[in-house]
């Protein structure tokens, strides 16, 4: 039913890493075809006022860009593999299916934030750090008018400058990891190595000039409300993240913004069968991943900032077109880029991990799996009582991980709760995205975008 | 241009997501969970979580953080699981 539509370089997502692979690939003539989930460029980071008609970014001529559109599928053909699309608006029934066939594919499909649970996280009112971040950059909206932002890294601190921007009061920035020493003996330092002096000086500016508190070792334990969050209580934690008895502080606020780090979003390197490892794709060199012709960049090879991610993508768009035969010269300031950049995140990594007292913060009856409204004490028993110990087998019998969110958000939790040591162990999906049945049918005829075939060079 | 929120005449901008519109109104919550029947709104803001699920010119399951609006939506709180009408 569907034609077979052709590009050479199929480039998945269009912030940091996927905005660099398209142009470097671009650059040697072959044809690329960048597909992204947003109407404007810039993936999270990036991320642009979806209000204006301005665009930030320019693509080079020739370069398709498939704006609202979903890759759901990737599957292996001869030659490459094919990208199965959805364009159109968010969950329409009515968006257009396109195949496209590539040889060569760049995944850049990023991360999300890691949110812990704790006693009320569930209610409205308590965000992700990242959703009050799209929400002040994208929407010019504050997720609340008193906000307090909590959870660990770097990335707190200009979602606390982007909420001040959109006019709420920040009361206060908790880091639950431990101030830490030497060249990271600030928060702002934390950064700097990565060449960003000057955007975390802006942020330390606006935390200054708002008297906003800045505390490290401390964690919001439990949110409370009836249909919303009207308080929370915050404790000191010890080394493991255990709150340090009679520590507990009771804060008014109406939204909670929470981020421990970031989660890749990993689905369709797995459906491609790429290797992981630590819950990361294995790249090489040239940014390619362990099956022939697909590629990877950024957040999915490991966190690393969009600095990093920038510098994959070059050597990811690169090494795609040589693969397709094009004409390349080594990408060796990119290269070296890489390097250094993966010396920063490991430094990085290790002084903002998440650390296990986390799991004490729950109680019996805190949410786990918010889809399925699993609790912790559903999940022990799954586990203790039923010994459903894979993954597969605490899905069954849990139901953690089976909602609609497809275990993206309790994923390496119930990982770790349930002793899992695998943190990707949730993250195969047949399915990249959700899709109505009345589109797997094919109800409507498959349209295509006019691509030319072949390399150009 | 303008949009129903439950019924009620909403303002709405181009490039407004139904989230945006939402929040901007007061609203952080617009769908009952299928269990326990409980309130939720924007969790994760960048179409991963599923919480946010909302129904649009009668068809449910949308992603308010992700859909953006059109004069005339129709959008109203979503009620546990709830097929297209």
């Amino acid at each position: 039913m569907s034609r077979t539509v052709v590009s050479s370089i199929v480039v998945i997502g269009a912030g940091p890493a996927g905005l660099a692979a398209t142009r470097a690939a671009a650059d040697t003539g072959a044809d690329v075809t960048l597909i992204d989930a947003a109407p404007k460029l810039g993936g999270q980071y990036h991320r642009q006022d979806a209000r204006t008609g301005d665009e930030r970014f320019a693509l080079p001529a020739g370069v398709q860009h498939l704006r609202e559109s979903v890759v759901w599928a990737i599957e292996p053909i001869d030659g490459g593999h094919r990208a199965h699309v959805r364009t159109g608006p968010a969950d329409s029934p009515d968006r257009t299916g396109t195949s496209i066939d590539a040889a060569a594919l760049v995944l850049a499909t990023g991360a999300y934030d890691r949110a812990l649970p704790f006693p009320g996280w569930d209610l409205p009112g308590v965000f992700t750090a990242g959703a009050a971040q799209a929400l002040a950059k994208g929407q010019g909206v504050a997720v609340g008018s008193r906000v307090l932002v909590a959870g660990t890294g770097p990335f707190l601190l200009p979602v606390a400058s982007s909420l001040v921007g959109v006019g709420a009061e920040v009361v206060a920035i908790l880091e639950a990891n431990a101030a830490v020493r030497g060249w990271l003996s600030n928060p702002f330092g934390a950064l700097a190595g990565a060449g960003k002096a000057g955007e975390l000086a802006a942020y330390a500016a606006t935390l200054v000039r708002h008297r906003i508190p800045y505390r490290a070792r401390r964690a919001v334990i439990e949110a409370h409300g009836a249909d919303r969050v009207e308080a929370v209580t915050t404790a000191r934690l010890d080394a493991d993240w255990s709150p340090l008895p009679g520590s507990e502080k009771t804060m008014e606020v109406d939204a909670v913004a929470v981020g421990f780090g970031f989660t890749p979003q990993l689905e369709l390197a797995v459906s491609a069968r790429c290797e992981l490892r630590d819950g990361f794709v294995v790249v090489d060199a040239a940014q390619a991943t362990s099956v022939p012709g697909v590629f990877a960049a950024g957040e999915l090879t490991g966190i690393g900032g969009a600095t990093l991610s920038a510098a994959e993508g070059a050597v990811a768009g690169a090494a795609a077109a040589r693969h397709v035969g094009a004409e390349v010269r080594p990408p060796l300031q990119a290269m070296r880029r890489i390097r250094s950049g993966r010396r920063f995140a490991a430094a990085l990594g290790e002084a903002y991990p998440v650390r296990p007292g986390w799991r004490t913060w729950l109680r019996d009856d805190t949410l786990v799996c918010r889809c399925e409204e699993v609790d912790y004490a559903a999940l022990r028993g799954a586990r203790n009582d039923r010994d459903a110990t894979g993954s597969r087998s605490l899905k069954l019998v849990s139901r953690a991980g089976l909602g609609l969110c497809q275990g993206r958000v309790c994923g390496a939790n119930v990982a770790e709760l349930s002793g899992i040591d695998d943190p990707a162990a949730f993250a195969g999906r047949p399915m990249a995205v959700p899709l109505r049945l009345c589109e797997l049918a094919g109800a409507d005829p498959e349209a295509t975008p006019e691509i030319e075939p072949g390399v150009k060079v | 241009m303008r949009v129903r929120v439950d019924g009620e005449v909403c303002e709405a901008e181009e490039g407004q997501t139904v989230a945006g519109v939402l929040l901007a109104a007061g609203r952080n919550s617009w769908r009952s969970t299928r269990r326990g029947g409980r309130p939720r709104g924007v969790f994760c803001g960048i179409g991963v979580c599923f919480d946010c699920l909302v129904v649009v010119n009668g068809v449910p399951d949308v992603r308010a953080c992700q859909r953006r609006v059109e004069p005339d939506d129709e959008i109203r709180t979503q009620h546990g699981a709830e097929l297209p009408s």
